[in-house]
Order: C-alpha cells, then structure tokens, then sequence
C-alpha cells in the first residue's frame, strides 16, 4: 500500500517542531507499524536526510518503550497493543496517518517522537516496591498464602509496562492509571502491607510533583492501555490514600 | 489530613463530596417543586417552610451556597491544573475514539449550569430575599406557587430551562458514576451505579423540564 505521513519533526527540547508530510510506497499490510517507520528512514537515509527518531526496544509488545500517538489514539487505532504490535492491516491503501509525539507537559519532547519518560522511574523510586531482606533468611514468597481472586487481580495491575499511554491520551495528562497499577499490585498482597501507607504518600505526592493532572474519570486510559488495565486500581489507590491519610 | 486535601487526589475526593451534597440537594429541590404540579396548597406549605423555617434558612442555605461556590471554583481551578499539565496540543486527537462528550467537557456543562443558576438566582433568591430581608412585605403563605407560575409564563425564561437542564442531565450522565470513583467505590458495586447513574441524570433533569413546561402551557 501506498501511504501519506504527516510526522512531529523536533530537532531537540530547545526548539520548536512542526509536522512534516512523508510519502511511503509498497508497504506491506504484514508489516508492523514499526517496519514502516523503518522502511520510511531507510529511504530517508538514502536520500541523505536525518532519520525520524522513535522509541523502540523489544517490539514484541512488553517493554513499554514504544509511544507513538497515531491518527489521534495513542498506539495507533487497534486495542489492547503497542505500536510495534500495530500491523499496517489497520490502514487502507492512500491513507494519511499522522504520527506524533505522546503530549504531556511531564513528558517533554526529546527528539521528534521521543519522550522522555523518566518521571514514571521517579514515580516508582518514590515507592513502587518491597523491601526484602536477602540476607539468606528470605521467607519463600509461596510460602504466604493469597487467594486466587487477589493474585488475579494484582497481576492484571502488575501487567502495566508504564508505556505512558494512559498519560498521553488523558485529556488531562493524567498519571493515575499508571501510578494506580503500581499502588494496586503490592496493595492487594500481603507482603506489600507493611509499607503500604508511605508507597501510595509518596508516590501520589511525587506524580503531582512531576506535574501530571488530575484524572476526570473519562476512562480514555482504561480503553487505550495496550495491557487493558482497569480504571479500578485508580479506586483502590484512591481508597489506599484515604486509609493513609485518616 | 491537610496534606490529603492538597493532593490530586484529595481535590478530586473533594470534588465529590460536593458534588454529592449538590445531588441529594437535587432530589430534595425536585420533591418540593414537583408538588406544586398537583397541588397548589401543598406546594405553598411546603415552600413557606423551606423559606421561614431557621434551620433550613441560617444553616443548610449558608452550606448549600458553600456547597455551590466550592463545586465550581474547584473545577475551574482543576480545569486550569489540568491545561496546564497538558503541554503541546495534538494536532490530531480522536478523543471519541475513546470517552464520551459528556466526560470529556464538564466543564462546558458546568459553565452552561453556572450561567443558568446566575438566572435561577435572580429569579428566585434575590426575590427571597429582597422581600424577607430587604423590602420587606407582610408574610403571605400562599404567594410561592403564583411567584412560580409567573416566572414560567415567559417562553424565553421556559427554554432556557429546558436548555440549561438537559446541560446538567449530560453533566450528571458522567459526574454521578465519576463522584463514585473519586471516592474509591469497588469494582462490584460499577454496573450498579452506572445504571443508577444513568436514572438518576434522565429523572431529575426531566423532572424540572416537566415543571417549567406544565406551568407554561397551563397558564
């Protein structure tokens, strides 16, 4: 198929970019959104230009590092995938796709359609995790019994790749669905109990530092969040703040 | 506890409890006026109380109108909060694709509410009180339902309800179930109050349109 982009070109954070309109021919539908963009910067290259610099790592849909926001949804128009699981079946022959950036003012522009997304890692160093003693008396984890209906859901939460989608399809460049699921998978196992009220302070109060919005229960993240996480776990990490706060 | 209120989540916990306070005051509001469809005699009573009696008028109006002002300066300043956390905007963003009109633009519903509540207002509480507290005249028991049917004569006045309530039936459609989840409600109780949610947004909106157009065309 042959297609029109229009592509956020930004040659660093100090300057403004604009969208720029490519044309691409002969790609295959089997093709990944991603080899696209690779067929795109090898004619780029070839013709002597600077190749449109994008996110990427495993391309098998679990790091999260992927971010493209394509024709208006982030990862493209399909559910529940990255965008390097986003396959050029989704678009027909002639169209125009645009191609930006995920947009939040915590996730600024590095480079035409790369973010930065390290508020997420400080988000995360505030208090998403367990503190284990692992000097050799390390209790056996399956040892601690957990219902079935708990692990359930604390794995759903833990599915989160902190891919940043939720953020940028907010129309409130709300991080709560993100911090949510990090709450939520140590919340609903014993063993995150004990530091249960300091991680969701301290991590709430670290993502309102980094400048995210407020959510508005729109449910935009719920439905775009390639892992489908539930808008649930922004409840329980609402209920968890109020436990931890009264 | 002060630190909560200062969080993005105590502010949307915030919210909430506004805007719960702000629906019950509904249901109580739509009870009393809905009387007066049936019976002129009850509705009077129940207005002569409402506007006399000193608990509802020293304390529950004084909280109602806290209630009101809080509600919105709240959403505008999340509303700003919110623009601000934004950045660049998208040149393309099919918000649609995934959330409704009514969630995504409560602060237009809102801002069409605050416009109407500056009429409601004028029509009926500055009249209140222009004549218990200002101009004062001599207490009249039966003059609430007259005042009422009076105001609804105008078709100018009768569309501007109807206009501004099926504004606040969208703004209640996502605000209900949304109050709910501010507040941490389980992922059990979600079908439940989704539907209750969407009762509650068709009844009370067209509970005040019924009103306003029963006294229009029947007077």
């Amino acid at each position: 198929m042959n297609l029109t982009l229009k592509i956020w070109r930004q040659k660093d954070s100090n300057v403004r970019g604009q969208m720029v309109e490519y044309k691409v021919t002969d790609i295959s539908e089997h093709m990944s959104f991603l080899e696209m963009m690779d067929v795109l910067n090898e004619q780029l290259v070839n013709a002597g230009d600077e190749p449109v610099a994008f996110d990427h790592d495993c391309r098998e849909g679990i790091c999260g590092m992927c971010s493209m926001y394509i024709n208006g949804e982030a990862h493209g128009p399909d559910r529940g995938v990255t965008t390097c699981q986003l396959h050029m079946r989704m678009f027909n022959d002639g169209d125009t796709i645009t191609i930006e950036p995920f947009r939040a003012a915590a996730f600024p522009v590095i480079k035409d359609l790369v973010v930065d997304r390290t508020a997420f890692e400080r988000i995360q160093q505030a208090g998403g995790y367990i503190s284990v003693n692992t000097s050799g008396n390390t209790q056996d984890a399956n040892a601690i019994p957990i219902s079935k209906h708990a692990a359930d859901e604390a794995m759903d939460a833990a599915t989160c790749i902190g891919c940043g989608a939720c953020v940028a399809t907010c129309k409130n460049s709300s991080a709560m669905l993100f911090v949510g699921a990090k709450v939520s998978q140590y919340a609903l196992l014993p063993q995150g109990q004990i530091e249960a009220a300091d991680r969701v302070r301290n991590m709430v109060a670290q993502m309102d530092l980094e400048g995210f919005g407020n959510c508005t229960n729109t449910g935009a993240c719920e439905i775009e969040c390639p892992k489908g996480i539930s808008l649930d776990n922004i409840a329980r990490m609402n209920r968890e703040l109020m436990k931890a706060s009264f | 506890m002060s630190g909560f209120f200062k969080s993005s989540i105590g502010r949307k916990v915030a919210m909430a409890l506004s805007a719960f306070f702000l629906m019950f005051f509904l249901i109580i509001h739509l009870a009393v006026n809905i009387t007066s469809l049936f019976s002129e005699n009850l509705f009077n009573e129940l207005s002569h109380f409402m506007g006399t009696n000193p608990l509802v008028q020293l304390v529950l109006q004084p909280v109602l109108i806290f209630g009101v002002v809080f509600h919105f300066v709240m959403g505008f300043i999340l509303e700003l909060k919110n623009k601000k956390a934004q950045g660049v905007a998208y040149a393309r963003n099919n918000g649609a694709a995934n959330s409704t009109w009514m969630s995504r633009n409560m602060i237009y519903s809102g801002l069409v509410i605050l416009a109407f509540l500056v009429v409601h207002f004028a029509d009926f509480w500055v009249h209140e009180i222009n004549v218990k507290y200002i101009n004062v005249q001599p207490e009249d028991p039966s003059r609430y339902y007259h005042e009422l049917v009076e105001k609804f004569l105008p078709m100018w006045r009768v569309t501007a309800y109807v206009v501004a309530f099926i504004l606040l039936g969208l703004h209640l459609a996502h605000g209900f179930t949304s109050a709910f989840q501010s507040m941490g409600s389980t992922a059990g109780r979600k079908a439940t109050l989704q539907k209750l949610g969407k009762v509650y947004s068709i009844v009370i909106p067209l509970g005040f349109i019924v009103i306003a157009l029963f006294h229009h065309f029947n007077h």
